[in-house]
């Protein structure tokens, strides 16, 4: 057996203990099941429900059959295909918003742990700041002022002042980190900065932040719908927000009770979605800190 | 010393938002501006010129005015107490938050004793009395609040007891046919419509203190003085009350000043959806008609009653917990 085929079975002996772990954890196991359902759903969804925006009044407020499993909205459209469509909108937003909310995070955090003294304080100043005031009217004063029209840069804004968290988690665990012996021995190997930031430290936060990459895409979720549901952003027809926007603000849906269908389905499938991402992260806890597991 | 150092980080932090929020909202209200001034064009009659000249001064804004001298006079303005002028209610700020303020703070205030207490007494039940049924309960509880946002929680109790059963208004802090004042039937009327968004705050928050309570408790329950209670034979209830529930309190007061701000900034969320016309749903109306005015006087107060909350709790926390000095 050569070394690169020992490792490639090791590392798949690792992912199938891992899987073991997860499986076993019931909870934990239904949050993976969701978020699949979801993530499919978002990926081949719309090439297998197609989506018809034409307006059908005759149709309108249909309760739910097998032409429309969850009924049809305020114009005749079928409201699974709705929720489908904008599954991908919903989901692409949440994890850019993500990605950025983890590389600002990721970036305070050590600069501010490696670095310490005047440049530490400035950030955690910085940091605290973020934490202290509430995100939701400052990414509602954004996104007013800069009037979002894509998802790119609402995903921005959603980032703009949610890292707070992990940043200062990032850099407490580098504080302990780089005190630590192999980082020494590293540094006295000469390896330099980049190899001890890229090769010793990322790897050892690296499960903190996947499952804080979780939490913050729920975060994203809920305030993105929030600020859609205000009507602030109205790029996509199909967004969850958007549709919850439509149900209670302008087609009045939720007064009657034909529309409830229609009202409730974002507002479930939202919920699903959290409570998946809520319970995986859950498990991945337990799965990557083994003092937990019991 | 250390509580100069907390108060001068207060502040700071106050200070830096406020030049934030200068800066961000700055570039923006030409056209606000100009909306504004057509319409005294329209309705005086006067050139677009003077309308434009007469809005400008109402506002307080000056195209030509170096940046830096609008800064300085917009924070000695704020530092007066001036917050600012609504172009859309055309009046001072001040004059709006002297009408919302009071509601969101009774809303909010309510919502959080209400909340604090009963999850603190849940989580202490299930931390004194492990496995029972009241934990998986609770536990379940939590991720169901958890995976809900606030203002779904707020939909969801809108549509039910408001729309289709409704035993609770639609809209309003109090019946428009009652008269304000100190009678009975006007906090009737005050307490029936504060209610639902009581409601919706209160479930949605519950939970969380139980699990935080809990966890508290549990550690506090490993401590010698819990075992040296016992060992005086001091009741039950007395151990639970005095000794494991005071105990466990302490961490959870600085957890409130959180609370209070992440309420606070989803007040904008639960009074557009219950029509309550506090902070939040005044801070709606200014972001959707583009009134920057109102906005940044709005996010200004919200900014410092949430830095006040923080430095309060800060403080009271060190004053009821002797083990925590201010240090440094």
């Amino acid at each position: 057996m050569t070394v690169a085929s020992i490792r490639a079975e090791s590392r798949w002996r690792t992912w199938y203990a891992t899987f073991l772990i997860l499986y076993r954890n019931k909870r934990a196991f239904v949050g993976f099941l969701i978020l699949l359902a979801f993530l499919l759903m978002a990926i081949v969804g719309p090439y297998l429900v197609p989506l018809d925006m034409s307006a059908r009044y005759a149709e309108r407020y249909l309760p739910p059959s097998w032409e429309h499993p969850l009924g049809t909205d305020f114009v005749g459209r079928d409201t699974f295909a709705l929720i489908v469509h904008g599954s991908r909108d919903v989901l692409s937003i949440a994890f850019l918003a993500a990605l950025f909310t983890v590389g600002i995070a990721l970036a305070v955090g050590m600069v501010a742990g490696l670095q310490g003294g005047l440049v530490d304080a400035v950030l955690m100043l910085l940091t605290n700041t973020v934490l202290t005031i509430p995100k939701f009217p400052v990414m509602l004063v954004f996104a007013t002022v800069f009037r979002v029209k894509d998802p790119f840069s609402l995903a921005l804004i959603l980032s703009v002042w949610a890292w707070g968290g992990l940043a200062r988690a990032v850099r407490s665990q580098i504080l302990s980190l780089k005190e630590r012996e192999f980082i020494e021995a590293a540094r006295v190997m000469g390896l330099g900065l980049p190899h001890i930031v890229v090769r010793e430290l990322l790897p050892n936060i690296m499960p903190y932040v996947a499952i804080n990459f979780l939490y913050i895409m729920k975060d994203a979720i809920t305030a993105s719908v929030g600020l859609m549901f205000l009507g602030i952003i109205p790029f996509s027809a199909t967004n969850w927000g958007m549709m919850l926007n439509l149900a209670t603000q302008q087609s009045g849906a939720i007064y009657i009770p034909q529309g409830l269908y229609y009202a409730l389905a974002p507002m479930v499938a939202i919920i699903l979605f959290q409570l998946g991402a809520l319970f995986f992260a859950h498990g991945l806890d337990e799965v990557l800190n083994p003092r937990l597991r019991s | 010393m250390a509580v100069l150092k907390r108060i001068a980080v207060a502040l700071v932090t106050l200070f830096f938002v406020t030049t934030l929020t200068f800066f961000v909202v700055r570039n923006t209200p030409g056209d606000a501006l100009q909306v504004w001034a057509l319409e005294i064009v329209q309705t005086y009659g006067i050139s677009m010129e003077d309308a434009m000249k007469q809005v400008r001064a109402m506002y307080g804004y000056d195209p030509d005015e170096p940046v830096l001298s609008q800064y300085i006079r917009y924070v000695k303005g704020l530092a007066r107490g001036n917050l600012g002028t609504s172009i859309l209610y055309k009046s001072s700020v001040n004059e709006i938050v002297f009408q919302a303020l009071p509601w969101t703070v009774f809303i909010l205030s309510t919502s959080l004793v209400l909340s604090f207490s009963i999850g603190a007494l849940l989580g202490m039940a299930i931390a004194w009395k492990r496995k029972t049924v009241l934990d998986p309960i609770i536990t379940g509880y939590a991720a169901i609040t958890g995976a809900t946002p606030d203002y779904i929680t707020a939909l969801i109790l809108l549509i039910i007891f408001a729309i289709n059963l409704k035993w609770f208004p639609l809209k309003g802090a109090y019946d428009p046919a009652v008269k304000p004042g100190f009678t009975w039937e006007f906090i009737k009327s005050v307490l029936y419509h504060g209610v639902l968004p009581i409601a919706a705050y209160t479930f949605e928050n519950t939970a969380a203190w139980a699990l935080a309570m809990k966890g508290s408790a549990v550690s506090v329950l490993g401590e010698d003085y819990i075992m040296a209670a016992w060992a005086r034979g001091l009741k039950e209830r007395r151990i639970m009350t005095r000794y494991m529930g005071r105990n466990a309190m302490l961490p959870l007061v600085t957890g409130l000043a959180i609370a209070f701000g992440s309420m606070m900034g989803g007040s904008v969320l639960i009074e557009t959806i219950f029509n309550y016309p506090g902070i939040g749903w005044f801070f709606n109306q200014a972001v959707a008609r583009r009134d920057y005015g109102l906005m940044q006087g709005l996010f200004f107060l919200t900014a410092a009653a949430v830095i006040l909350a923080n430095l309060i709790a800060d403080l009271l926390y060190t004053r009821l917990d002797p083990r925590i000095r201010l240090e440094e």
